[in-house]
C-alpha cells in the first residue's frame, strides 16, 4: 500500500500542470461552495438579529412580510398609515410596558429618515438583546436635531454640529428638498450591523415641522413657514406608519396580538417579529437555494473536469501501467493507484478551498461588513460546513472511481503488452 | 528435483476468442533450470501471448502452464500477480522504465511488489540501495547516472538498468523480450554478455527471445517458436 502511495504521488508530480490546474479549480469550486454556505449563514443571522426584545410590531392592515420590510428593514413604502390617536389608545393599554412610533418617509442621499420618539434609544434592542449606544452626541432633543446611524455617518462624512437637509420621499432623483428645514447632527450611534446604521433619526414633531407647509406630497406654492416660527404650531403628528410594541409580560402577546387584529374603527395588524422574520427569509431563501445550487453544480464541474485530466491522462500512461504489472502489480493496485490519485486532489482542493476562505474573509471581510453590513470573520469549519466538505469528498471519490475502473479494465486487457 | 523443469507447457491451447482459430497450440515445451534458452519468435508467432501465460496475466483455454512446479492456472489472479513479482524478472523491448521514478527507484521496483525477493536482498544484511547500485555497476552503468530520471538515459542505458530491475532479488527466470532489438549490432553483443553473466551469478533461467536468429550463437539452446507452436498465428498480435 505505502509503495503504491508512493508512487501515484511521484506520478502525480511529473504531471504536476494539469494535475495542479485541475486542483486549483477544485479548490475554487470549494471556496465558492463554503464561501456561499458563510455568507447565507451570516445574511441569515445579521438578519434574524435586526430586532430584538420587541414582542409586537403593529401598523395599518397589510401582510405580515410587507409590514417587517419597512417598518424593521425601511423597504418598500407603506400603503396605509396608522392614525396617531389609534398609537395612543395601544400605547397606554395596561399590558404594554414600552412602545416606539415609527414614522417614515423622508430620505437623506439614499439613506431613510426615521422620526421616532426617544423611547427608540431607550426600548429598541437587536442581537441577542444589545441596546443602542451612542459612539458621539446625545439623542435628539430640539426639533431639527438628527441621530445619524452609524453607515450614514461613515459614508457621508458628517461630524457632530453638521447640518443636513433632507428630502421628500424615499428615492428616486430630482426629490423635493426640505432645505429651508436644515437639521444638526447630534448624535451617532455605534456600528449595529442591522438596518439602523443606515437611518436618519428624527423626532416625531420634526417629522410633522417639515411638513406644516406641504400637500399632497408637495410644498404649497406661494407659502411658507421658516423654521423659525414651526414651534408655534402643534407638532403632535396625525398618523404614524408602524409601531413596536414591548409587553410588561409576553405570555400577553398572542391575546395583545388579537386584540390588534381585531381593533375598530381602524383596521390594524399586529405582528410577532420572530414569526415575520421567518416568513421573510423564506422569500429570501429562494434566492439563498439558488446561490447555493449554482455552487454545488460548480463543484461537480470541477470533480468532472479531474475525471475528465485522470481519463486522458490513462492513454499515455498504459505502457506505465504494463511496467507495474510486469514487476507484479496486481490489477487492483493499477485501480488503487488511479482512484487514490483522484481522491487526493479532491482532499487537497477541500484543504486548499478552505484555506483560501480563510484568506478571502480574513481580507475581504472588513469590505462586506461596511459594505453590506455583513459580519463575515475568519473562523474555523462549522460541523455544518465538515458535512459539506465530507460530501464533495464522498463525490470526488465516485469521481476517482471512473478512470480507476477504465484503468483496471485497461490492466486486465492489455497484461504485460499494451495494444497501443 | 533436479530433473524436474523450470517452465513446462503440456497441451496447451489459447485463442483470443472463443470462436477464433488457437493462437497457440503447444503439445509440449520444457525448459530446464539453468539454462539459457533462445527462444526464436518472428512477428506474429505468438510470442507475447506466450509470455502472457508465462508471466501468469493470460490462462490457458486447454492445457497446463507450469512454473517451478506450480500450475499457474491452479492459482488465483493475485496469487499468479504475486507469484510472477516474486520468481520471474521481465525485460521488454523498449520503453521499461517508469518515466517519473529514478534509475535507482526503478530498480527496485520488484522489491516493492514481492517482499520475497525484498527478504533476497536483505537477509546478508545489504541495504535495498546498495544491492541496485552493484547491480547497476555490474551492467556498467556509470554511478552519476542513479539518480537521473529514467527519461534522462539513452536507449542501451535503459534496457541495462532493465536487466538490474529483472536480475534484483535473484528471481528464478529472467524472460527479455526482445530486449536488444532498439540497439544497434556491437551493443546488442555487449548487451547480451552483460545479461548472460548476471543471470549465471544471479543463478536464473534466461529465456531470451527475439525474431533476430544472429543472436542464438550466443546461448546454449535455441528453440524455434513456429516449429513448437501448432496454432494459427498469422494476424494476431506480435
Amino acid at each position: 500500500m505505502r509503495h503504491l502511495l508512493f508512487l501515484a504521488a511521484r506520478s502525480a508530480w511529473n504531471r504536476r500542470l494539469t494535475l495542479g490546474l485541475t486542483l486549483v479549480a477544485v479548490a475554487l469550486s470549494v471556496t465558492l461552495l463554503l464561501g456561499v454556505v458563510r455568507i447565507r449563514q451570516e445574511a441569515k443571522d445579521s438578519f434574524s438579529e435586526s430586532i430584538s426584545g420587541t414582542d409586537l410590531v403593529v401598523g395599518a392592515r397589510t401582510s405580515p412580510v410587507q409590514l417587517m420590510l419597512y417598518a424593521v428593514f425601511r423597504i418598500g413604502e407603506a400603503t396605509n398609515n396608522m392614525r396617531w390617536q389609534s398609537y395612543q389608545v395601544l400605547a397606554s393599554r395596561p399590558e404594554v410596558a414600552w412602545s416606539i412610533p415609527l414614522s417614515l418617509g423622508d430620505s437623506h442621499r439614499g439613506f431613510p429618515v426615521l422620526g421616532t420618539s426617544t423611547a427608540y434609544f431607550e426600548h429598541f434592542h437587536y442581537g441577542s438583546s444589545q441596546a443602542l449606544v451612542f459612539s458621539a452626541g446625545k439623542p435628539f432633543a430640539d426639533v431639527f436635531d438628527a441621530v445619524l446611524g452609524a453607515d450614514v455617518a461613515d459614508h457621508l462624512g458628517y461630524h457632530l454640529g453638521d447640518h443636513i437637509t433632507l428630502s421628500h420621499g424615499m428615492s428616486g432623483q430630482g426629490l423635493a428638498e426640505h432645505a429651508d428645514k436644515p437639521f444638526t447632527v447630534v448624535g451617532v450611534l455605534a456600528r449595529t450591523g442591522t438596518p439602523v446604521d443606515r437611518t436618519v433619526h428624527i423626532s416625531l414633531e420634526a417629522m410633522e415641522a417639515i411638513h406644516l407647509d406641504w400637500q399632497g406630497g408637495a410644498p404649497m406654492p406661494g407659502f411658507t413657514i421658516p423654521a423659525e416660527y414651526v414651534r408655534k404650531f402643534d407638532l403632535t403628528p396625525k398618523e404614524i406608519t408602524a409601531a413596536l410594541v414591548g409587553l410588561k409580560s409576553r405570555a400577553a402577546v398572542f391575546k395583545m396580538q388579537r386584540t390588534i387584529n381585531d381593533s375598530t374603527p381602524e383596521a390594524l395588524l399586529g405582528v410577532l417579529p420572530g414569526v415575520a422574520l421567518d416568513q421573510l427569509w423564506q422569500v429570501v431563501s429562494i434566492v439563498e437555494h439558488t446561490l447555493l445550487a449554482v455552487a454545488a453544480m460548480v463543484v461537480v464541474v470541477g470533480l468532472s473536469g479531474l475525471t475528465a485530466v485522470i481519463l486522458a491522462s490513462l492513454g499515455e500512461r498504459r505502457r506505465e501501467l504494463a511496467i507495474l504489472r510486469s514487476v507484479g502489480a496486481k490489477p487492483s493496485d493499477v485501480f488503487l493507484l488511479l482512484t487514490a490519485e483522484g481522491l487526493s486532489i479532491t482532499v487537497l482542493g477541500a484543504l486548499l478551498g478552505v484555506l483560501l476562505l480563510t484568506l478571502l474573509t480574513a481580507l475581504l471581510g472588513p469590505l462586506a461588513q461596511s459594505r453590506f453590513g455583513l459580519v463575515i470573520e475568519p473562523k474555523w469549519v462549522s460541523a455544518e460546513e465538515f458535512m459539506l466538505l465530507a460530501t464533495v469528498v464522498g463525490v470526488g471519490l465516485c469521481a476517482s472511481l471512473v478512470p480507476g475502473y477504465r484503468a483496471y479494465k485497461l490492466s486486465l486487457a492489455d497484461g504485460l503488452t499494451p495494444r497501443l | 528435483m533436479a530433473s524436474e523443469p523450470i517452465i513446462r507447457i503440456e497441451d496447451l491451447v489459447f485463442r483470443w476468442s472463443a470462436e477464433g482459430e488457437p493462437c497457440l497450440d503447444i503439445p509440449s515445451f520444457e525448459i530446464q533450470a539453468g539454462d539459457h534458452i533462445f527462444l526464436y519468435g518472428p512477428s506474429g508467432s505468438g510470442k507475447s501471448t506466450l509470455l502472457g501465460l508465462l508471466g501468469g496475466v493470460l490462462v490457458p483455454e486447454r492445457g497446463r502452464v507450469k512454473v517451478l512446479g506450480v500450475e499457474l492456472a491452479q492459482l488465483g489472479s493475485a496469487d499468479r500477480d504475486r507469484f510472477r513479482a516474486d520468481h520471474v524478472g521481465f525485460i521488454f523491448q523498449q520503453f521499461n522504465l517508469i518515466p517519473y521514478l529514478s534509475v535507482i527507484d526503478n530498480v527496485l521496483l520488484p522489491c516493492r511488489f514481492s517482499a520475497k525477493r525484498h527478504k533476497t536482498v536483505t537477509q546478508g544484511g545489504r541495504k535495498l540501495h546498495d544491492e541496485a547500485v552493484r547491480l547497476l555497476s555490474h551492467l556498467d552503468l556509470d554511478a552519476s547516472l542513479h539518480h537521473r530520471a529514467a527519461t534522462q538515459l539513452s536507449v542501451g542505458q535503459q534496457q541495462r538498468v532493465a536487466a538490474a530491475r529483472a536480475l534484483i532479488g535473484r528471481p528464478e527466470i529472467v524472460i527479455a523480450d526482445e530486449p536488444t532489438s532498439a540497439l544497434d549490432a556491437e551493443r546488442q553483443i555487449a548487451f547480451l554478455d552483460l545479461l548472460s553473466r548476471e543471470c549465471v551469478e544471479a543463478g536464473s533461467t534466461l529465456l531470451f527471445v527475439s525474431h533476430d536468429g544472429r543472436l542464438a550463437a550466443r546461448f546454449s539452446h535455441e528453440i524455434a517458436l513456429p516449429s513448437i507452436n501448432r496454432g494459427i498465428t498469422e494476424g494476431t498480435l506480435a
